[in-house]
């Protein structure tokens, strides 16, 4: 490809020295043309929320093209959001919502987006904020740019084991890193091609990533940084930490997780999935 | 140890060993499969043979036990761990595996929906 011989970006931020990988599927960024954008919306059993979620995605970014994965759902989740004018993956079965989230970088890589925005499919994740989140990638000044809820005071109280959760697992991605990571769980994040392309590899997690994913980031040698943005309740009440043994195996699970990811041998960017591209 | 014990185990272990071989006959079981459990049933075989001075003498050297069952049950128990471990790793890899089928599937429906609306666009 003739992108990859375009120029590294030349504003970097003192906290990220290592250069972004750039490889043939990764093109710096800024580009020069237009980058191709899709917004992507992983849901399961969303079919109440997501007409909605589609219409605010196509107002507040009109470049973008929406693609809804399925998870497997009950309902018509995949009917609805086809019929609110998105492209629909549909997993055969449920998977998880990293599969859901994977599904959609190999069909953003296939396709040739450049880049990848991605919101929940319950309307937690204020569409309005997608441009903003974009532009952080799209200007060169970071590969993935995380929404966070934390920077800013925009009226967010997790409960109160989320809370520590975020707390303890952010200020170790922070050290890991070298950078603040404020917001470790959030899904709502912008990709550069690169990162998404990155993601195809098996490292990537099956459930919910968190900061053991923004540390394999830095490992690879991309920059990750964060903006503000205003986060809904959800609306359908629905939590991943909710119960008492989930928050615990929780718990386990980062710690094992960030543990063995800073022990691996560090990840190649270039290096993708055997059975991909 | 008993005469009878012995026979017994012996008969065990081959009857054992008779239904693991007549599974990978009739393809119930793979061969890669097998051999693990082939060689559970030679372990005990040779559990039946070896002369009881022997058993008592390795669990006294080695395990520090004078009692030679409570050796063997130890051993035994390590070995069908790593059994079972086995069966995660390989269970993890096809876990891996069927993921990535059944993405691969999703998104080549996907490509099959999208030409079909544009043939039908198309008239």
């Amino acid at each position: 490809m003739v992108e990859s011989s375009l120029a590294e970006p030349a504003g970097e931020t003192p906290a990220t020295k290592r250069s972004p990988p750039v490889t043939p599927s990764s093109p710096a960024f800024p580009l020069a043309r237009p980058p191709r954008c899709i917004a992507i919306v992983p849901a399961l059993n969303e079919e109440k929320q997501i007409p909605a979620v589609v219409a605010e995605i196509k107002k507040n970014a009109p470049a973008f093209d929406v693609l809804v994965i399925d998870d497997g759902s009950t309902d018509r989740t995949a009917q609805v959001a086809r019929a609110a004018g998105a492209a629909v993956v549909r997993h055969p079965f449920n998977m998880g919502y990293g599969v859901a989230l994977q599904t959609a970088y190999k069909y953003a890589t296939r396709r040739g987006y450049d880049i990848l925005v991605q919101l929940d499919g319950d309307g937690q994740h204020d569409p309005s904020y997608i441009p903003r989140l974009a532009e952080q990638v799209t200007s060169g000044a970071t590969d993935v740019c995380v929404g966070t809820r934390f920077l800013e005071n925009l009226g967010y109280f997790p409960p109160f084991f989320r809370r520590v959760g975020m707390v303890v697992f952010g200020y170790i991605a922070s050290r890991a890193t070298g950078r603040r990571v404020t917001d470790p769980t959030s899904g709502y994040q912008a990709l550069s091609r690169g990162a998404f392309g990155f993601f195809q590899s098996d490292l990537f997690p099956f459930d919910y990533p968190d900061a053991d994913v923004l540390i394999l980031l830095h490992r690879a040698g991309f920059r990750v940084n964060e903006i503000p943005v205003r986060m809904k309740p959800s609306p359908t009440g629905k939590s991943m930490h909710g119960g008492v043994l989930k928050p615990m195996f929780y718990v386990f699970k980062m710690f094992l997780s960030i543990g063995v990811t800073l022990l691996r041998e560090k990840p190649r960017a270039d290096k993708i999935a055997p059975g991909e591209q | 140890m008993p005469l009878v014990m012995r026979v017994v185990i012996f008969v065990a272990a081959f009857v054992l060993m008779f239904i693991i071989f007549e599974l990978v006959r009739k393809r119930r079981l793979r061969e890669e499969y097998s051999w693990l459990w082939l060689l559970t049933g030679l372990l005990i075989l040779a559990l039946a043979l070896i002369p009881e001075e022997v058993l008592v003498y390795v669990a006294k050297t080695v395990m520090g036990t004078p009692n030679p069952p409570s050796a063997i049950f130890f051993l035994a128990f390590c070995f069908m761990v790593l059994v079972c471990l086995q069966f995660s790793v390989r269970l993890s890899r096809m876990t891996e595996q069927v993921k990535t089928l059944a993405q691969k599937i999703a998104l080549l429906e996907q490509d099959i929906e999208q030409e079909r609306e544009l043939l039908a666009k198309k008239g």
